[in-house]
């Protein structure tokens, strides 16, 4: 029998036991990326390939044009190195629960996932930061310290500046995962989330200064560049790293990053709340 | 001998064929992901092509090579790269196969179980990495100041054919590395990705070390760096004998042969987990 049903977010339960249960999913969700160690360093390892190879390209680039974009050469080197470093961390690429999530749809465990009595945005958002977590360590401590050893890039100077750096890396993820999960919820339409996710990759990955600088992008392009949500991933914490930003303009810069964060994780609530709304189960 | 050669690759390429197909219908359930992520791959694998336009917004030349000399080098770079994907790509998932078990259902196959690997999922959309990539060759071929003697044009329809290969033989080479070591299937980016990338910008950007490993270690320089010096005229920063400019053919049969015998080694020690 074919059974039609609708589905309802369950009661949010707030309280100090939801915090223990996000902090034990993102801690799981730590140790379940942990456990590939292999993948991880072959991971890192590609990371740093590239790295190597863009930075030769970016310094034939600022020895044709020295201070273009407004970064000296060993800045420019840097810039490529920590870029990627926060590659995965901050999914570019996308990935992460976007795969899980994926796989849910097309085997219909997300009408679970919708049952259960934990908050399905809150329970994909704590798993993200603890993936974050280990590639930043997994992902992003080795081509940095490549980047230093073989092109003497240049590290932070103040130790502040690591934790504006660090803040700015979680403001990243939280855009990011925003990003991310607005895509997914694109899954109750379209039955797959695939296609629009592939196009989001293109998105984000010319915008978020993964490939270039911001500053490089001629005119109007480059101050659109600057305004849209996925400079927040890479461009904005990579010159934290630079100390291109102190005083006000760092909080300026964060700020913008905490703006994008709330605004996209409000989007996500609101898209969430009328996907359930619309999930019909075919069960029986 | 050589007729069961002949007959045994025949019946490889058809089975790749025929699982190809059938992948491709399948993947035309969802018409509507197919279009987008078909436009997708599309511009994505053209986005390197477009940072190196923003580049050149700030500069005239490139470690001494022009646009349109670049766009030749990223042309057939990606072009060699896109074709190796789109046939045999596939074959980067092995560990996930024998993760799963579905390696196992291949082998008792009564098809080759390389060509089934490649055949694999295989996604038509992998078309558009190599249909920019030959629309941009094509431009760059406007730009560039070549005397097109008869040498130069068939070296180019050479290096298209032995770079689809080299870059073919290093995507299954390095996908073997999974037999023993399941997880690290993006080791091979590295080389794959990685190495298209180095490919899309001039030699004389990189440090000579490197680009010797290009020639003598993983000889993906045959792929288009060593055949675009006799193209465009351009000096060779190595200062390599000429012949080695017309040698890819002879390097894309040298990564055959070593793809091979490591697909060979691999297969051999693979043991299945019984299931």
């Amino acid at each position: 029998m074919q059974l039609a049903q609708r589905l309802r977010p369950p009661e949010r339960k707030a309280g100090t036991g939801s915090v223990r249960l996000y902090l034990a999913v993102a801690a799981g969700s730590f140790r379940r990326y942990s456990t590939y160690r292999a993948a991880t360093l072959a991971g890192a390892f590609t990371n740093t390939v590239f790295g190597c190879i863009l930075a030769y390209t970016f310094l034939a680039l600022w020895q044709a044009r020295p201070g273009v974009g407004g970064y000296d050469s060993n800045q420019a080197v840097t810039y490529i190195w920590v870029s990627q470093a926060l590659l995965i961390t901050v999914a570019v690429w996308g990935g992460g629960f976007q795969d899980d999530v994926q796989e849910r749809f097309r085997n219909g465990d997300i009408a679970v996932d919708l049952y259960r009595p934990v908050d399905f945005m809150g329970w994909w958002l704590a798993a993200d930061l603890g993936r974050a977590a280990f590639h930043l360590i997994g992902r992003g401590v080795a081509p940095t310290l490549v980047g230093v050893l073989a092109f003497g890039i240049r590290l932070p100077g103040h130790p502040y500046t690591w934790a504006a750096f660090l803040v700015s890396v979680l403001l990243a993820v939280l855009v990011s995962f925003g990003l991310r999960f607005l895509v997914s919820l694109t899954g109750f339409w379209l039955h797959d989330s695939e296609g629009v996710r592939s196009v989001m990759v293109v998105v984000a990955l010319f915008f978020s200064g993964a490939l270039l600088p911001l500053t490089l992008f001629p005119g109007g392009l480059g101050e659109l560049a600057r305004l849209l949500p996925w400079s927040a991933l890479i461009q904005v914490p990579t010159d934290v790293f630079l100390e291109r930003r102190s005083g006000t303009a760092l909080l300026g810069a964060l700020g913008f990053q905490a703006a994008w964060a709330v605004l996209l994780l409000a989007a996500g609530r609101l898209v969430q709340l009328l996907a359930t709304r619309k999930v019909v189960v075919h069960g029986g | 001998m050589a007729d069961t050669l002949t007959v045994r690759a025949a019946w490889a390429l058809r089975s790749w064929w025929l699982m190809a197909g059938m992948w491709t219908r399948s993947t035309m359930a969802y018409r509507a992901s197919f279009v987008l992520m078909l436009a997708a791959s599309t511009t994505v694998t053209a986005l390197d092509f477009v940072v190196l336009l923003l580049m050149f917004q700030h500069t005239e030349q490139l470690g001494g090579w022009s646009l349109g000399e670049l766009g030749f080098l990223y042309g057939t770079s990606s072009f060699a790269l896109g074709m190796a994907n789109m046939l045999v790509g596939s074959v980067d998932a092995l560990g996930e196969r024998i993760r799963t078990g579905t390696l196992d259902t291949m082998l008792i196959r009564p098809a080759p179980a390389l060509a089934q690997v490649c055949a694999e999922r295989f996604s038509l959309r992998r078309v558009g990495r190599p249909v920019q990539a030959a629309a941009i060759l094509a431009w760059s071929l406007t730009r560039v100041d070549v005397y097109w003697t008869a040498d130069r044009v068939l070296l180019l329809a050479v290096l298209l054919v032995s770079g689809s290969v080299i870059f073919g033989a290093i995507f299954i080479g390095f996908a073997t590395v999974q037999f023993w070591w399941g997880e690290a299937g993006e080791f091979q980016n590295s080389f794959t990705y990685g190495g298209a990338t180095m490919l899309q910008y001039p030699p004389t950007v990189f440090a000579k070390e490197l680009v010797a490993g290009t020639v003598f270690g993983l000889p993906i320089a045959f792929v288009n760096w060593l055949p675009a010096l006799h193209i465009l005229g351009k000096p060779d920063p190595l200062g390599l004998p000429v012949a080695f400019r017309f040698a890819s053919p002879l390097a894309a049969l040298l990564c055959v042969l070593a793809a091979g015998l490591a697909w060979r080694a691999g297969l051999r020690a693979y043991r299945g987990t019984g299931n």
